[in-house]
């Protein structure tokens, strides 16, 4: 099958979380989220309270998955980059890796020009990282599992109380 | 596809409502979303057309509580049940821990059901899942109409995996948690494995 988890360490996380610190100063955006192709959000920086984040993640990977099969309809791979031009607001997509969405929201205080070189070098950093935490977590797939999942003992009543019974 | 997250320790975990058109999807989740503590919940999102059809998808982030040390949260999304949706469906079960099908009882809409299993199982596979093994629950909804089939009809139309089968009324919540919690358990059962 080809279910396989992301499980991501803090060394993994805190690296992924300084580039894309980075690239908010640098691009002098507002904010900016590392989200993943599934919906869920990975890293975030700058002024994230002003913003719903987990609904920012789900339609963000709405908005690439619906872009994704445009692309393929007319025989595209990809479109690697999605730019939405608001009134004060803009918001600038592009995919890392084979997994990752980097969100970019900025405003008058930077450009499309600096957000896109800004991006570039973010991206290939973090498609660094991405490909470590796959390459660990096929390693970890195969028969010297060194990863024990923190759920193996799990029980009904864990999963009782959840459901506050 | 489970995401966990040791450095914030969190687990997230992506359900999806599957099912025809108008069988209720939009129901249970907006039953849960009614019901649940303002704290656990997050905002409902609803992709859907002027005449509140589902468009693209619902969205509702749950927080759960704590299981062993890490939080755990359910992304509970539901499909457009129109057929000619189908390319927004496939979309959607992309990277889905667990799946929730929700028949309608209602006599005339037997075919209907069966239709849309067959195209959940295509839809599955085209993402790299089997329908015969995903944390997976058979949802009837609709109990209450007068043309509802009896439970064991539809059992044995729509039941092909000893999968649990929950009797519903969604819009008045009657087996909506229940149904949640069999999927749920299902999925954290599997992350017993690793």
């Amino acid at each position: 099958m080809a279910k396989l988890d992301l499980v991501m360490y803090e060394e993994e996380y805190k690296a992924l979380q300084d580039i894309i610190g980075r690239l908010q100063r640098d691009a002098q955006a507002k904010v900016v989220f590392l989200v993943d192709k599934n919906g869920q959000q990975i890293a975030a920086a700058g002024d994230v309270r002003s913003i719903d984040a987990t609904s920012l993640a789900s339609l963000t990977a709405g908005n690439v998955a619906a872009t994704d099969g445009l692309a393929k309809l007319i025989g595209e791979k990809e479109f690697s980059l999605l730019f939405h031009e608001g009134e004060k607001d803009n918001l600038h997509i592009s995919i890392v890796g084979k997994r990752g969405i980097l969100v970019v929201i900025f405003d008058q205080n930077s450009s499309l020009a600096l957000v896109r070189l800004r991006v570039k070098k973010a991206s290939r950093e973090l498609q660094e990282i991405f490909d470590k935490v796959e390459i660990r977590a096929q390693s970890e797939s195969g028969g010297s599992a060194r990863f024990e999942s923190p759920f193996s003992e799990i029980t009904d009543e864990d999963i009782d109380k959840l459901f506050g019974d | 596809m489970t995401f966990i997250n040791y450095a914030s320790r969190e687990i997230n975990c992506k359900i999806v409502y599957y099912g025809p058109g108008l069988c209720g999807k939009t129901t249970n989740i907006q039953w849960i979303y009614e019901q649940a503590n303002p704290e656990k919940k997050g905002k409902l999102v609803s992709l859907a057309t002027e005449t509140d059809r589902t468009l693209f998808f619902d969205f509702l982030p749950l927080d759960m509580g704590t299981v062993k040390g890490f939080k755990v949260r359910f992304h509970l999304y539901t499909v457009p049940g129109q057929v000619f949706y189908d390319a927004s469906r496939k979309l959607i079960l992309r990277g889905c821990d667990g799946v929730i099908f929700v028949a309608d009882s209602q006599r005339p809409r037997m075919e209907a059901n069966i239709e849309s299993i067959a195209n959940l199982a295509t839809n599955l596979k085209e993402n790299g899942f089997d329908i015969r093994s995903i944390p997976y629950v058979l949802q009837l909804n609709k109990r209450d109409m007068p043309s509802a089939a009896p439970a064991d009809e539809m059992e044995r139309l729509l039941r092909f995996r000893n999968e649990p089968m929950i009797e519903a009324v969604a819009n008045r919540g009657t087996g909506v948690i229940e149904t949640l919690k069999a999927c749920a358990r299902q999925i954290l059962l599997e992350l017993q494995k690793g």
